[in-house]
């Protein structure tokens, strides 16, 4: 399970410092960020900014550009459940509804309870064992409702 | 201790291998490999043997106590003994080029890959020379296996003559097309193969630098190679004198942030740059201004990791392979509601039906086939009549297909295709780069034409509009993504008319 630390803004610099000099450091330090906060927090987006020479709006497009970054920290666990053609073609479409009624969320909703964050994927690269998803990282094949339900359990 | 080996690529590792290779870790030694491409037996469990590797599979970790007690560990009788790896019809029906390694070897280990044929093709190559390289991957006819099938040879060349006092070799595994997963299965069951590629790419068109653009939902894959490329550091293959050879090269890996647009090169080498991952109009090709502005050679890993064994067996070898203008082996991915799932490498030529019936099985549902999506989320939907076309870029062309990154998507008689012309649209909105209009606009503006029809408004008048949209988008788009969306939609419009009724 990865724990996130709060925002800081010393902590921040340092990561930021720690990937500024290499070629195109933008996104290197952004997956930094939100690898340290669950997310790239909206402070660090001038940091970001300065350290690049670029202006914030610039920052900010990459930011939202980019379907992966966050701009709030998720919940203790995200499910990136995948939702393309293959996954489809074995009831992937079915799978979502379901642990969307289960979750009482929508894509990119996290559970009231703030256990799940469910992210929407397009491909995994499992398509020949779908449907597919990560949890936490950790592969998960073959999913039905009850499975997902079963591995979200375990991982609680 | 007898030695077992148990894979830890991605899909295994999601059935359940991890338990499998703990629980025989006791009784055997185990070695973690790639996986050898046969899913449906994943968790797969090869035994070595006198007689070579005895394979047993799908095993649960439950399973291992009944296993040793019916004497696996000497490839003894048991429900789950699938016999000899390589006589397994799937395995014994290919020509294993690109992956002969995979699922063999230890990926991280050098001695493996050494043993098992591995660095020959570096070497060859820095012993020929420059030119010679070139000529020799031109002369294999390898075209470019992200999809577009350019010559890889023509593009090394135009790198080289570029003027540039940096050049950069990128490889592109932003996998993204759904029913694909070749490159991952690269990066994590032979990641030396791809190092191997890069390092006579850079010294063939005097690139020093390498990098390699994964994408973030392949968590295991850019491990495994981030590992590797640790590894050809310390051992000299990477770096201010590849082997002894005076050449400088090395490889960095950069992770993708969810943007499928990125696998298109330019938004790639715009990402590697630090920006939004829009494309970019060409000319000028990234072989004369990449990355950074510099000459670039951007390949596929596949591409990229056929090279070696091109170099090390001659370029007729591969060359004798394959039919018409697309020379060689490709990897086939067999994927979706399949009963045989998983990586078949072949040479060009095999007919569509052969791979989704007779190697793949058919169907995991039982139900009969009713269409295959062939290249991806911009590939066309094929009915069964169309099964006699043979796996070549041309062929798939004179089809309004593409054979893209080799994923065949298999659904049964339950799919809906409007539902999937409609998903192919969405795909795009959810995607576009932004750069140009029709793919920015006319996506959404696609998908609410889909709606009214199966809503049944104006169904005629709606699909002449969707058609219309189609052209406009497949001709006007700045990209592939645009330009090819319509592809599966026309498809299904046109092969399975049917479903687009209220």
């Amino acid at each position: 399970m990865p724990v996130f630390e709060p925002f800081n803004a010393d902590r921040a610099a340092d990561i930021i410092a720690a990937h500024a000099g290499q070629e195109g450091a933008t996104l290197p330090i952004l997956h930094a960020l939100q690898h340290e906060f669950g997310c790239v927090p909206t402070a660090a987006v001038p940091m970001v900014a300065q350290a690049l020479n670029l202006s914030r709006a610039e920052v900010h497009g990459i930011v939202t550009f980019y379907h992966e970054f966050r701009r709030t920290p998720p919940g203790k666990h995200v499910l990136q459940l995948c939702r393309a053609e293959a996954c489809q073609a074995v009831g992937g479409d079915r799978v979502a509804a379901d642990v969307k009624a289960r979750l009482g969320v929508d894509w990119h909703g996290t559970s009231d309870d703030g256990a799940v964050t469910l992210e929407p994927v397009f491909c995994l690269g499992l398509c020949s064992i779908g449907p597919a998803a990560l949890l936490d990282g950790a592969p998960l094949a073959r999913l039905n409702a009850d499975k997902v339900a079963a591995a979200l359990e375990s991982a609680a | 201790m007898t030695r077992v080996y148990v894979s830890r690529d991605a899909a295994a590792l999601a059935l359940g291998a991890d338990a499998v290779a703990a629980a025989l870790a006791p009784h055997a030694t185990v070695v973690r490999t790639g996986s050898r491409g046969m899913h449906w037996l994943e968790p797969l469990v090869e035994v070595e043997t006198d007689a070579g590797r005895v394979a047993y599979g799908p095993v649960d970790a439950a399973d291992v106590p009944g296993l040793l007690a019916a004497g696996l560990l000497t490839g003894g009788a048991h429900a789950l003994r699938q016999g000899a790896t390589d006589e397994i019809p799937f395995m014994a029906r290919q020509t294993r080029l690109t992956f002969a390694r995979c699922g063999l070897i230890d990926p991280l280990s050098l001695d493996d890959y050494r043993a098992h044929g591995g660095f020959i093709g570096l070497q060859k190559a820095i012993e020929i020379g420059a030119a010679a390289t070139m000529d020799t991957v031109l002369k294999s006819g390898l075209r470019g296996r992200g999809g577009a099938g350019f010559p890889t040879g023509i593009k090394w060349k135009t790198t080289a003559d570029a003027e540039g006092d940096r050049k950069y070799i990128v490889c592109n595994a932003d996998e993204g097309d759904s029913g694909t997963f070749a490159d991952r299965m690269l990066m994590e069951g032979d990641p030396f193969s791809l190092i191997e590629g890069m390092a006579i790419a850079g010294i063939s068109t005097g690139a020093t630098k390498g990098y390699v653009y994964t994408r973030s939902e392949y968590p295991h894959a850019i491990a495994t190679f981030d590992a590797a490329l640790d590894v050809a550091r310390k051992a000299g293959v990477l770096g201010t004198d590849v082997f002894g050879s005076g050449h400088a090269f090395d490889i960095e890996q950069r992770v993708g942030a969810g943007a499928y647009v990125c696998g298109e090169e330019t938004a790639l080498l715009e990402s590697l740059e630090g920006k939004r991952g829009q494309v970019r109009a060409k000319p000028p090709l990234p072989a004369h201004k990449g990355l950074f502005g510099c000459p670039t050679v951007v390949n596929n890993v596949i591409t990229l990791a056929t090279v070696p064994c091109i170099l090390r067996d001659g370029p007729e070898a591969y060359q004798a392979i394959g039919m018409g203008r697309s020379r060689g082996t490709v990897p086939i991915q067999l994927a979706g509601n399949v009963r045989f799932g998983g990586l078949f490498e072949a040479g060009f030529g095999v007919s569509l039906g052969d791979l989704v019936n007779d190697i793949g099985g058919g169907t995991l549902s039982g139900r009969p086939v009713r269409a295959v999506q062939v290249g991806g989320p911009l590939g066309a939907y094929f009915p069964p009549s169309l099964f006699d076309t043979p796996f070549d870029y041309e062929a798939f062309a004179a089809r309004d297909g593409l054979i893209g990154h080799g994923g065949i998507v298999v659904f049964d008689d339950t799919v809906d295709l409007a539902k999937q012309a409609r998903f192919a649209m969405e795909f795009c909105a959810a995607e576009s780069c932004g750069k140009c209009t029709p793919c920015r606009i006319g996506s959404t503006r696609g998908m609410e034409t889909v709606d009214k029809i199966v809503a049944g408004t104006a169904v005629e008048a709606n699909t002449a509009l969707l058609r219309d949209l189609c052209h406009t988008m497949k001709f006007g788009s700045l990209c592939a993504l645009g330009g090819f969306i319509p592809y599966p939609v026309l498809s299904a419009l046109d092969h399975f008319p049917e479903d687009f009724r209220p």
